[in-house]
């Protein structure tokens, strides 16, 4: 349990609210789809061989986790080192398939403080966009971090 | 060939099945490589102790897939994934089975498309919700 004075100040929290990530991109590679899909235990046959529906093979839906490091820099020292997963919203507009680069930006929608069981937590939502080689929003994720 | 349900199956209220997943600290560990998530807590049992947990516990991303595959196993290779929320209320711990349920709250069109929203969720041994969540699928017509 942290034991720190830490406040989220109104001017943090403005100055953090449309903070962007640096771009990341990816390639997306086949094996790396075959890898994901055993991983989560589903045998999809979309994600293996591809099915007629999505005319070859395409990713699960939340494959996209394995693009890791689009967090917006906050413009203050973070205070706490636990991390948890709140959760996701994801919205999907096209598949992503092998050979995709994908390119993804995160913005910081939303910083809050508030104290709960596991102490004083700091809890940020932020939406990660995802574009395709042709500029194209594939798909959209929401996600709350919790930071104790 | 997979069974395909349509639009026209669907109403609000209907069940979707039940089902039971076991996943194993193997399967963690495969999920940690597969997505390059390497925090300890979900394969190394002292450092998940150490930060208070009772064990390790399983990622929410790797929960969030689970539901993912729940859902769309359901639309069947010709429906499609709209949209798909969860939140993590609760751990989950390898090696004790997780169930997936879910049911149908809404059934509408909306421009060419026939949309069905369900409330799915992920519940521990003891039956509770763990990993609350909300889909939306679009479904085939049998009229077209």
């Amino acid at each position: 349990m942290s034991t720190n004075s830490f406040t989220l100040t109104d001017e943090m929290r403005e100055q953090s609210i449309g903070v962007e990530s640096e771009p990341a991109s990816m390639v997306i590679e086949q094996g790396h789809i075959l890898r994901f899909a055993e991983a989560i235990g589903d045998d999809n046959p979309a994600y293996t061989v591809g099915t007629p529906e999505t005319g070859g093979i395409v990713a699960p839906p939340t494959f996209l986790r394995a693009m890791r490091g689009i967090r917006p820099e906050l413009p203050f020292e973070i205070p706490y080192s636990r991390l948890l997963d709140g959760g996701s919203d994801w919205e999907y507009f096209d598949h992503v398939r092998p050979g995709d680069t994908i390119t993804a930006v995160g913005r910081v929608e939303d910083i809050r403080e508030r104290a709960g069981s596991i102490g004083q937590m700091l809890i940020s939502t932020i939406k990660i966009t995802y574009r395709n080689q042709e500029g194209i929003v594939v798909a959209t994720q929401t996600s709350t971090s919790i930071r104790y | 060939m997979e069974s395909q349900i349509f639009f026209e199956d669907v109403s609000e209220g209907m069940e979707l099945p039940v089902e039971v997943r076991n996943p194993t600290p193997r399967q963690l560990v495969q999920y940690a490589g597969a997505s390059g998530d390497f925090y300890e807590i979900h394969y190394d049992r002292n450092f998940a102790q150490s930060t208070g947990l009772k064990d390790i516990i399983i990622h929410g991303a790797l929960k969030n897939a689970m539901l993912g595959a729940y859902i769309t196993g359901w639309a069947g290779p010709q429906g499609s994934l709209c949209r798909l929320t969860v939140q993590y209320r609760g751990m989950d711990y390898p090696d004790e089975p997780i169930t997936a349920k879910g049911h149908v709250t809404r059934v509408y069109q909306e421009g060419q498309r026939n949309l069905v929203d369900c409330t799915v969720w992920l519940e521990n041994p003891e039956g509770q919700q763990t990993t609350p969540g909300t889909a939306t699928v679009a479904l085939p017509s049998r009229s077209n």
